[in-house]
Parts: C-alpha cells; structure tokens; sequence
C-alpha cells in the first residue's frame, strides 16, 4: 500500500500520509486490524469500547500547495494535523515528508523536524502570555538556539510584514483576537519552516477579522510559497483558501480534490449536503466551466481566474454571445464560455427532488 | 489479660510490651544518631556558619541603616508611603521597647529558613509535577508533615543534633517546606495545556519548555508558597525557641512560662510585623512578574 519513499518526493509530493490509523482506548495496537478490515467509528465502539480517531487515511500534499483538510467537530481533522508533527502517535501507519518516515524519529530527530521544518499555528493561538509580541515571535528562533538580539531582528520583520509594526512591545493580552492570531501566524513564520500547519486557525475569529486573516494568508503565501495544510470546518474558508481540499468524515477521507471537483461532483450525499449552500457564483472560476471551443466567442476578452460572481458582468450588454476566456498572462485564448453553462454552475442543486433524504436531517440555515 | 472483656475495653497492647517497642524504636535511633550523628552535625556546619555570619551581619549592622533597607523593600514592593510608614514606625518602637536584636536574629533565620525551603522545595515540587506517582507517594507525606504537631519534631533533630541554631533550622524548614512543594507542583500542572502543545510544536527541549514557560507561568502560584512557607516558618521560629533558637521566641517561651502578659504581647506583635513586611514584600514582588496579565500597557 505504502508508496516508496523516493516516489512520493519525486513528484511533488511534500507530505505523503499512509493508512494512518489512530485509535483511542485500552488497546488500541489490538484494534488496527479491525480497522484495517474496514470496521467503521460507530461499530468499533459499539462492539469494542474504542475510539476511532482515524480510520486508514491515504493523502498527498503538494509542495507549495495550500491543501484545506475539512470535516465537522469530531471527524479527526484535528488528530490528523497533529500527526504531521506527532504531536500525538499514530497508532499505524506512516507519514513521509520529503520522502522520510518521521514516525520513526527519535526524539532528538522529532524536535530538529519541529524547529525547522514544521510549524504550527492553533485555533486559540496558544501564545505565550509572558512574553511579548517580539518574544512570542522570536521564539521558535529561540528555540533553535539564535541569539536574541538576531532573533529579535527577524522577528521584528515579521511582525512588521503580519501588520503589527508598533505592537512588538505588548503582551497577548492586551491585543484582540485577530491581533493575537497574527502573532500566531508571525511565530510560525519566522522559524522559516517551508511546511506551515495551521489548525482551525481563523475560526475563533469574528467574520470579519476571518476574512482578513484569509487575505493576509494568501497574499503572503503568494510570495512564500510554503506547503500548508490548513484545518477548517468552514467550507466557504476551505473554497477560498484551498488549492486542493480533503473531506473528512468519521476518521475517514470521503473526497479528495479542487474546488470545483468538490463543487460539481460531490461524492456522496455527505459532501453535496456540504455545498449545497455555498455561494457557487463566487466560489467557482470559469476555468471550471469553460468551454475548449473558441469559434463564435466574440466581446470582452474574460480572464481564466475569474470567478463566475465577475463573469457575469460580461454578459450585460450581449447576454445570448458567447465570450472568449483568456488564460493567466492575458495573451491566448484558450476557450470560451456562455452564459447557460454559468448559470447552470451556480444553480443550487435541489436535492429534495432526488429523494436522498439528507437534507431534510439537517437543521434550516439560520 | 484473658479476663478482660475485650468487647467493653479495648483489647491494648499490654504496657509493658508497649514500653519495649518503645524503647526498642528509641534504642534504634539513638544508635543511629551515635553512629552518624557526628557526621550529620559537619555536614550542616556550612549551613550554620552562613547562619551566624548572616546574624553577625544584621546584628552590627547600624539600626538606622537597617530600617533604611527594610524601608526601601516596603516601598520597592507596595509603592505606596502607608507600608513604609508603618514598618519604619514597628521597627522605632521594637528598638525602643528593647527588642532589637532578638528581631534581628529572628530575621536572620527566617531569611535562612525560608532560602534553604525554596532551594529545596521547588525543585521537589517540579519533580512532583512531572511524575504522577511520586506525587500520590509524596501527598501523604506533605499532609503529614503539615499536620503532625510541631513540638514533635524537635525531639528527633534534638537528639540528633542537639540544642542550638543547626536542629532548630531543621525543624522549622521541615514544618514550613510543605507549602512551596505543593504550590509548585500545583503551578506547573495549572500551566495552559494548549500553550505547552505551541511549545512541543517549536520543538523545545524538556529542559526549555520548563524554565522557558512552565516556571514562569506557574510563578504566581510559586510565589503563594513561598509566601505560606514564610508565615509557617515565622509561627515555627518561636516553636523553636524551646531548643535553644535565639530570637523572638525566647521572650515569648519566657513570658509563657512566667506569666508576663505585656511581655508576650509586645514579642508576639514584633512576630506579626515580621510577617506583615515578608508578606507584603513578597506578594509585591510575585505581583511584578505578572504584569503581562493587565489588559492595559
């Protein structure tokens, strides 16, 4: 089932997690096989008394991928980022980061990873409520064993690049929420790990300061370029955030793929219960509805990226046309798209009418 | 003994076997104390010449000039003139009402008692917090510790050591270590799991995760035992005064003894204006390092 070690770095592949499996009880090596046969989370504690945190999970991240792991409270998203860094033990299985198994570091191993590799930022940002903005954030440096006065220089640049230049001085708690996860964000940076795992990371903000933790994330992600997975149970976060994204459900990985894979063709009715409601004109970009025909496109040229909510602008003056779509840098053209194919993308698809029954389980949307 | 009811009198061990477990225990610690005695008696030498030369210190040192420091240190902890004003006056009126330099003995061995408790104490009370089952081991000694009356323990470390300075610090950092092990155990296992998790997850040692976080964020808790410690070995001071510990307890034993009321008032109210400055001092000082915790700069 494991991948060789030099296959999975070949490819692109940062972390590459191997039917990971981690059960939670009195015996959990006992359990593995169990789980292995495919025993589900509510059987295992039925008939055994154990916990399944995670069933044999299988998944790849990219390098340089913002890959948004998803799932609601209790299906194991949590228990999975902390295996990254092994912050808890797998109870079977592997993970390989550029092709090496860090479950079997030793501890000396385990932390070198930790300071230099992999760094983390949590939902309730865990600072450090004795030190200050600067200390919070030279800290991992500190760790490594960077004198102070360096490691105060690189901090104070990172505080400067999260929006915080003048608050290097105040202690956590004299700063709000959203300030606080910027100094999370600005210590896990600055140990210069090129894996960044970020756990619920902007959920405990309000919606607003969410919103502009995403947009601080991805501009500077934009230039960092780092491999991050990023933990969420708000599918409208993991739609924005999310190069590739895993849903999670009871341990175990329901679909994995890109926005529009997920948007378009859920699979099952889990995950189209998810996306039923999401914004899709906002959501999806053209390139995921496009067309690879050109002939008869004619008006404004419509950039690949745009999303279908900025699309639609393009149809005022000629609606029943088709435009032609043009890729990144602005110069070919690589298809077209209509307004029916649009339209039909960000129809809220009527799930009552299929009889499967998984709506009408949940609760009205506030 | 067969003729006793033992449903109506408690079937007891007869005296006379009482008697020789007694004695057997006594003759057991008597041979240990001749055995070693001399030994234990040079290992504590260092710690008596520290506690004389700091008495000698105190006890030449001008009074105005030690009412100067004890003043600053009143004023470094509160910042307020009222604490000033009211030790600067205690200590006039100990001078004046001749109680000098028992007050100064007994300071001297507070200051010992309590460094040698917190040298000892916090480092038990870290190794407490890190091992489950050398607490539930060392739970019951500390309640025993605590509750076992005080004159008690001045009769093994008497017949150890004898009268003087070395048995009666024995026994009072004893009756007062309990406090500071506890707290620091407490403070330490009371510390933010999630903010230990951050720490785990910069990879820092066992070694950076407790002095660079554990230790300062339990310090207030800390800083509660050392405080307690310091009041215990305060009433344990004028305990000690029975086995030749000079000082305040002294005149307190005296007056005891001979019923002279105004003198056991004057000596005791000299105790408490001890307390109240180690209190204060140290509760200011505990309440500087955790500034961090106002919401406002």
């Amino acid at each position: 089932m494991s991948s060789p070690e030099g296959e999975t770095s070949a490819n692109g592949v940062k972390i590459a997690v191997r039917d990971l499996i981690k059960v939670f009880g009195p015996h959990p090596a006992a359990m593995v096989p169990l789980v292995r046969d495919g025993l589900g989370k509510a059987e295992l504690l039925e008939l055994y008394g154990h916990v399944l945190g995670l069933g044999p999970v299988t998944m790849d991240v990219r390098a340089g991928h913002v890959h948004v792991v998803m799932g609601l409270s209790g299906c194991g998203k949590s228990t999975l980022i902390r295996h990254i860094n092994r912050l808890i033990e797998p109870t079977a299985g592997c993970v390989l980061v550029d092709g090496t198994d860090i479950t079997a570091f030793s501890a000396r191993d385990l932390r070198a990873f930790r300071r230099r590799r992999a760094s983390m930022v949590f939902q309730r940002f865990a600072l450090h409520p004795h030190r200050t903005v600067l200390g919070n954030v030279a800290y991992g440096l500190r760790v490594q064993g960077v004198p102070r006065a360096k490691a105060e220089v690189c901090a104070l640049g990172w505080v400067e690049r999260v929006g915080l230049a003048g608050f290097e001085d105040r202690y956590p708690a004299q700063l709000s929420g959203g300030m606080q996860q910027r100094v999370g964000l600005a210590r896990a940076l600055a140990t210069d790990a090129d894996i960044l795992l970020m756990d619920e990371a902007f959920s405990a903000l309000d919606p607003l300061i969410r919103t502009d933790m995403q947009d601080v994330l991805l501009r500077l992600q934009a230039d960092l370029k780092k491999t991050i997975l990023f933990i969420t149970h708000d599918l409208d976060e993991a739609l924005r955030l999310g190069d590739r994204i895993t849903i999670l459900r009871d341990g175990q990985v329901i679909q994995e793929g890109t926005t529009p894979e997920i948007v378009l063709k859920p699979a099952d009715a889990y995950v189209a219960d998810f996306v039923r409601d999401i914004n899709r004109a906002r959501v999806l970009r053209v390139k995921a509805v496009m067309d690879g025909a050109i002939n008869g496109a004619r008006g404004p040229l419509l950039p690949l990226s745009s999303t279908l909510e900025e699309a639609l602008t393009f149809f005022h003056e000629d609606p029943s046309g088709r435009r032609p779509v043009i890729n990144g840098d602005g110069r070919g053209v690589v298809g077209s798209v209509g307004l029916p194919e649009i339209l039909r993308a960000i129809e809220r698809p009527n799930l009552d009418r299929s009889g499967t029954g998984g709506p009408e389980a949940r609760l009205p949307p506030l | 003994m067969a003729d006793t009811n033992w449903s109506v009198e408690f079937p007891a061990m007869d005296p006379d076997s009482l008697r020789a477990v007694n004695r057997a225990i006594d003759e057991a610690y008597r041979a240990f104390t001749r055995t070693y005695g001399a030994a234990i008696e040079d290992a504590f030498n260092p710690l008596l010449r520290i506690m004389v030369w700091f008495e000698q210190r105190l006890l030449d040192t001008p009074w105005w000039l030690v009412i100067g420091i004890v003043a600053a240190l009143a004023w470094g902890a509160s910042g307020g003139w009222r604490l000033v004003a009211l030790v600067v006056g205690s200590f006039l009126a100990i001078g004046y009402l001749g109680m000098w330099d028992d007050t100064m003995r007994t300071m001297a061995m507070i200051s010992v008692c309590t460094l040698i408790a917190v040298m000892v104490g916090i480092p038990i009370g870290i190794l407490l917090s890190r091992s489950d089952r050398l607490k539930a081991a060392m739970v019951p000694v500390l309640d025993v510790m605590q509750t076992m009356p005080s004159f008690v323990y001045l009769i093994p470390v008497v017949m150890l050591l004898g009268l003087g300075k070395v048995p009666g610090l024995l026994a009072v950092v004893i009756y007062a270590i309990p406090p500071v092990i506890r707290l620091t155990d407490l403070g330490i296992r009371l510390v933010d799991k999630e903010v230990l998790e951050a720490t785990d997850a910069f990879g820092a040692s066992p070694w950076q995760r407790l002095w660079g976080v554990q230790i300062p964020l339990a310090m207030p808790n800390i800083m509660a035992g050392v405080n307690q410690t310091i009041m215990m070995a305060l009433a344990m001071v004028v305990v000690a005064s029975m086995i030749g510990v000079k000082g305040l307890g002294q005149p307190v034993l005296r007056a005891v003894t001979n019923q002279y009321f105004a003198m056991g008032l004057l000596n005791g109210l000299a105790v408490v204006m001890l307390a109240i400055l180690f209190d204060r001092v140290t509760q200011a000082y505990g309440r500087r390092l955790q500034r961090f915790r106002d919401e406002q700069p």
